[in-house]
């Protein structure tokens, strides 16, 4: 059966959406061996992610059981988990130029 | 399990025989293209170094073009140089011939332009083929396989199918003996604490360690967030959204053997088992440095469809995203949407895939072989272009 969506690891904080996701949908997920659902508050698009629980701003972001960036906003269960909240660590020259 | 390849005399086996027209310089280019075109069972190699650069680029670029020469699924080489480039062209000569096979080359300059040349060029590359078609394939155990893993235009669908399925495969070929190469250190960053664990020793991942540190400082230096050069605008709209996130998927490639040594970018390893080399994530550069070292068969995988391969090792282009799978079935290869459906297990996919793996070296032609999508390479460079 088409999975909805999948969160790998049960520590991991988002999930990724395997199909389109509606708003306002109540959607069952694998989460590691258990199963979870959640209420979407926008619509996912297929292979993006959403926060599978309340994420507060500068939280690690947990996928695959590992820390993959940190939250720049509060990111609230069922929305987007993107480029627009999540902010790598890795790579930053940008923070080395400011000197922070 | 057996594959059927071309034994050559230094001890290599080829899963193909073709004879290679290599450029050894930008300026070859257009030379080497046509020579290749006009000949049945000739490819071109094309780039665009070999000339003003430093030494640490120039000395890559012979060294690089040797190992691609000596190749095992290469049967000859032919040269094609301008004749005032700052690559060493006898030197690159001499050190493909160590593998006992014939290599000429064609010097722009000295034969009196391209015409001449190609003509020239063409008659050469006639005979290396007449010489090389005489050559049948025999079976040769899955050790003498040398599998270079790649993965490009990544999705989300990569590291939860095509990835773990290509590790699966990686582990297979190490069990039976063989070697598998492990490149694209970008996209160790953020998960190289993971890769560390499966290090044969301690001296061994620190190497690893400092090639990501390398790596990461370069792009560091440059004073930006490597966010959309890494991951790419295209991973971006696919749904991964930091390097970390990419690169703990991506490092599923490498299965759960323990790698045995790490190396600088092209150069052929010495041990058997997976292996980690130096290289950029990105096509041109990684196809490249894989060839250089050895490899005779490529597993590619992709999300949203990078459509190359590479001139003369059959590259197979692998997607769990079943829209790709549809949408580009010219470049694509092999499908792995049924782990993302959950109607097969990763085990099972990646048992599928050695089957087509042994079919390809076989000789069963993959897409960008089919298609030629394999012109724009290029050799990884770490100087200015001065």
């Amino acid at each position: 059966m088409k999975q909805n969506a999948i969160m790998i690891k049960v520590q991991d904080n988002v999930a990724t959406a395997l199909r389109d996701l509606d708003a306002g949908q109540t959607y069952q997920f694998v989460a590691g061996k258990e199963t979870r659902s959640v209420t979407m508050k926008e619509a996912i698009a297929y292979g993006h992610k959403f926060a599978a629980v309340d994420i507060p701003k500068g939280t690690d972001i947990i996928k695959y059981g590992e820390i993959m960036g940190r939250s720049t906003a509060h990111i609230p269960q069922g929305t987007h988990a993107h480029v627009q909240n999540i902010e790598s660590l890795r790579g930053r020259g940008d923070l080395e130029k400011k000197g922070v | 399990m057996e594959f059927l390849g071309y034994e050559r005399e230094d001890g290599g086996v080829g899963t193909r025989n073709y004879v290679g027209v290599l450029s050894t310089v930008i300026c070859g280019n257009e030379v080497a293209e046509k020579i290749a075109s006009q000949v049945k069972g000739a490819t071109a190699f094309l780039h665009h170094q070999g000339c003003c650069q430093t030494p640490i680029d120039i000395n890559r670029v012979n060294d690089v073009l040797i190992g691609l020469g000596k190749n095992p699924n290469l049967a000859a080489v032919l040269l094609v140089s301008l004749g005032c480039e700052s690559t060493n062209i006898q030197m690159v000569a001499d050190g493909i011939a160590e593998s006992g096979k014939r290599v000429e080359t064609i010097v722009i300059q000295e034969e009196g332009g391209a015409a001449r040349s190609v003509a020239q060029g063409i008659l050469l590359a006639q005979s290396m083929v007449t010489d090389a078609s005489e050559q049948k394939r025999a079976p040769f155990p899955l050790s003498e396989l040398v599998l270079g893993l790649k993965c490009g235009s990544s999705d989300t669908t990569s590291g939860l199918s095509s990835n773990p399925v290509v590790g699966i495969l990686s582990d297979l070929i190490v069990e039976a003996g063989g070697t598998s190469i492990l490149g694209e250190v970008t996209e160790f960053i953020g998960a190289e604490h993971l890769l560390a664990k499966h290090a044969k020793d301690e001296e061994t991942a620190g190497k690893m360690l400092e090639l990501v540190a390398r790596m990461e400082n370069r792009a560091i230096q440059m004073g930006f967030d490597i966010r959309g050069g890494q991951p790419t605008g295209g991973n971006i709209k696919g749904g991964l959204t930091t390097i970390e996130e990419k690169s703990l998927g991506a490092i599923a490639k490498a299965g759960n053997a323990p790698f045995q040594a790490v190396y600088e970018y092209g150069v052929k390893p010495d041990v058997k088992g997976l292996v980690v080399m130096d290289s950029p994530g990105r096509e041109p550069e990684i196809l490249t440095g894989l060839s250089a070292a050895g490899a005779n068969v490529i597993a590619f995988t992709t999300g949203r469809g990078a459509p190359q391969g590479f001139p003369f090792v059959p590259v197979i282009k692998l997607t769990g995203n079943e829209k790709t799978w549809k949408n580009l079935i010219d470049h694509m290869d092999f499908s792995v949407s049924s782990v993302m459906e959950g109607t097969e297990t990763l085990e099972e996919a990646g048992n599928r895939l050695l089957s087509e793996l042994v079919d390809v070296a076989s000789g069963k032609l993959t897409k960008a072989e089919i298609s030629g999508y394999t012109s724009s390479m290029d050799i990884y460079m770490v100087g200015p272009v001065i």
